[in-house]
């Protein structure tokens, strides 16, 4: 029973971090590049979240259609301002214009309000109890609702025209605009995309672990990155292997060990990982020239 | 540049034919180290402008070893602040339990060499598997590898855990700061400029040339992260026992943030860049403090507004002349002889 309880937790905490993996993958994806501030996106999507609960007093899911909505166009205005004119510099630069983005998010909060906040509950929180087991109905909806996103995701980028366009930029830069492919216009609808579902991670997140402050992002962001390195960054269904994979390691190893361990166990498993299959669980090697 | 500013080219002159005399090196040390000395000895400057001083070149040690990584040999490294962690621990440790009472100042070379033995060690570890795993992968190791470093730390209760450790007397004084600083800064110029430097850049440009071209890749990847490290370690020495006090949480990942930014601020393979870099930003923290929260908000927005108007940072892969081997110089005099002869050279 208490595996299955901790299962379960892994599976809530392996459902957000898949959210925010996917935000990763698909910029990576898109542009090879690391965008380091979406674990502050994910941080703004929870903070956005306080404010629509407390002073707007919305109930749950406007609150989440909200937070998404706001942290899609913050993600595109990031991108236009300040990657756009890096798209040919060499890519350490835009890295580097990534943490500095993410440093002034964090801080830039962190001055606007300097202290942990708590998120009000947004939903009527029950609980249900199978002899043991204890499954509460916030932990079904984050699980749902993040597994009808991604299968919303999967849908756009397998199905349509757009995602078919996404897909093709990712192949070649090159060419692919002198197919008609509107390249700027994809790319942002990336990052919308990706920034979007960072948002509703952080979102749900304040609503499972309610005490949020500026720097929550940065431990959760750099979590959600190993989990789409571990599931092949680039590749859209290995971010959310990645991410349920990392989860559970984490609980189980809270459950079993002493739970100043968990990070210790988890990222010895990804060194693990990464010596044993260098590109992830799904990538594929890139094939090098000669 | 140079019409708008008339000023800008005798001043560029006066400089070059400065840095191109033999005795620039021996007479800035010199005055470097008395600089200092006095500075300590009889508090030239107050406590806390020194204190500025210690912590610019630990800045300068940590961003010119990073360089040897990210700048020269083209990886990304995240994990510098888990070398620094080792490096510090293990100084402190030595001070603390094993140098007998009184003789701390005396042995401190010894403590913080040893700092630096331990990091290069896990330097060793972290350099294997850089073998195969390349690129985003490698960041990933090396970031791994620092919140293994911290999350050990935290639950060894011997080290005080995640309360940190407290008892390391203030040791780190600016002549030793400079010391450290000129060794480190000496060390990586030679390396980078020797066989062995080759080495390295040919690993940036393109690792199967080089290998073709009979660079050992794994020695030269294993040598480039150990001296990397050990230097870091040697900076984490100095931090702790400047601050006297250290606790895991001071080397997670936003340390190592902060030593990226200075590497890549300062320019990527160039030790003149690093230097510009660590003093830049370490004064400008300073000099914005009474902004208070607001300061770390400019700061980013300064350093993304320069990675965009500049790329590659102050002094990317550009040397300044004190730095420069000496045919390095000549093939340039050479090449600008040529030039003035002949109106223009092709080659």
């Amino acid at each position: 029973m208490y595996i299955f309880q901790q299962a379960l937790n892994g599976l809530q905490l392996g459902s957000i971090y898949a959210l925010i993996a996917l935000g990763y993958t698909m910029v990576y994806g898109i542009l090879t590049m690391i965008n380091f501030a979406h674990g502050d996106l994910f941080m703004v999507g929870a903070f956005f979240c306080f404010l629509l609960a407390v002073y707007l007093r919305l109930s749950f899911i406007p609150t989440l259609l909200l937070s998404i909505l706001g942290v899609s166009c913050l993600g595109v205005i990031i991108e236009r301002l300040a990657y756009k004119p890096l798209r040919n510099a060499p890519r350490v630069s835009a890295i580097i214009t990534a943490l500095g983005v993410g440093i002034f998010l964090e801080n830039f909060t962190l001055a606007l309000s300097p202290y942990s906040k708590a998120v009000p509950s947004l939903l009527d929180n029950t609980t249900w109890t199978l002899g043991s087991l204890s499954i509460s109905s916030l932990q079904i909806l984050i699980i749902l609702l993040s597994l009808i996103l991604m299968v919303i995701l999967d849908f756009i980028v397998q199905r349509t025209k757009t995602g078919m366009a996404m897909r093709a930029i990712s192949w070649d830069k090159t060419i692919v605009p002198l197919m008609g492919v509107p390249v700027n216009k994809i790319i942002s609808l990336t990052f919308a995309v990706g920034a979007g579902l960072g948002g509703a991670a952080g979102m749900m997140y304040s609503q499972a672990y309610p005490v949020i402050d500026p720097y929550m992002g940065i431990m959760v962001g750099w979590k959600a990155f190993i989990s789409a390195v571990i599931g092949g960054i680039g590749n859209i269904r290995g971010a959310m292997i990645g991410g349920f994979i990392l989860g559970a390691v984490e609980i189980m190893t809270a459950a079993f060990f002493p739970s100043t361990y968990r990070d210790f166990v988890a990222f010895t498993l990804l060194l693990i990982l990464l010596i044993v299959k260098p590109y992830g669980i799904l990538g594929k090697p890139h094939p090098q020239k000669m | 540049m140079q019409k708008l500013f008339p000023a800008y080219s005798t001043l560029l002159s006066r400089w070059h034919t400065l840095a191109g005399n033999p005795f620039f090196w021996p007479v800035f040390m010199v005055a470097g180290l008395l600089f200092c000395v006095a500075a300590s000895a009889f508090e030239i400057l107050d406590l806390y402008l020194q204190l500025i001083l210690i912590y610019v070149g630990i800045n300068i040690i940590l961003t010119v070893s990073l360089n040897l990584i990210n700048g020269y040999m083209g990886e990304f490294s995240v994990g510098h602040a888990g070398f620094m962690a080792v490096g510090a621990y293990v100084a402190s440790l030595i001070t603390i339990h094993v140098f007998p009472q009184g003789a701390e100042a005396m042995l401190f070379p010894l403590a913080i060499l040893a700092g630096g033995i331990g990091a290069a060690l896990v330097g060793f570890m972290v350099a294997i598997p850089s073998f195969k795993t390349r690129g985003d992968y490698l960041a990933i190791v090396t970031l791994a590898f620092c919140m293994i470093v911290k999350s050990v730390l935290e639950n060894i209760d011997a080290v005080g855990g995640p309360r940190g450790m407290l008892g390391m007397e203030k040791l780190t004084t600016l002549p030793w700061v400079f010391f450290w600083t000129a060794l480190s800064v000496w060390v990586i110029r030679n390396l980078v400029y020797s066989n062995f430097g080759r080495g390295v850049l040919a690993i940036r440009e393109d690792e199967i040339a080089g290998d073709l071209m009979s660079v050992n890749t794994r020695q030269v990847k294993i040598i480039a992260f150990v001296v990397s490290s050990f230097f870091a370690g040697i900076a984490g020495g100095l931090y702790a026992h400047a601050l006297q006090f250290i606790n895991p949480r001071m080397f997670d990942i936003i340390k190592s943030t902060d030593i990226l930014i200075m590497v890549y601020l300062g320019g990527i393979a160039s030790i003149a860049g690093s230097i510009i870099g660590a003093v830049v930003f370490t004064i400008l923290l300073e000099i914005l403090r009474p902004l208070g929260v607001w300061r770390m908000v400019f700061m980013p927005l300064m350093l993304v507004l320069l990675m965009i108007y500049r790329p590659r940072g102050i002094m990317g892969l550009m040397e300044a002349r004190p730095f420069m081997p000496l045919r390095d110089l000549i093939t340039e005099k050479i090449w600008r002889r040529k030039k003035k002869e002949t109106g223009n050279v092709s080659s």
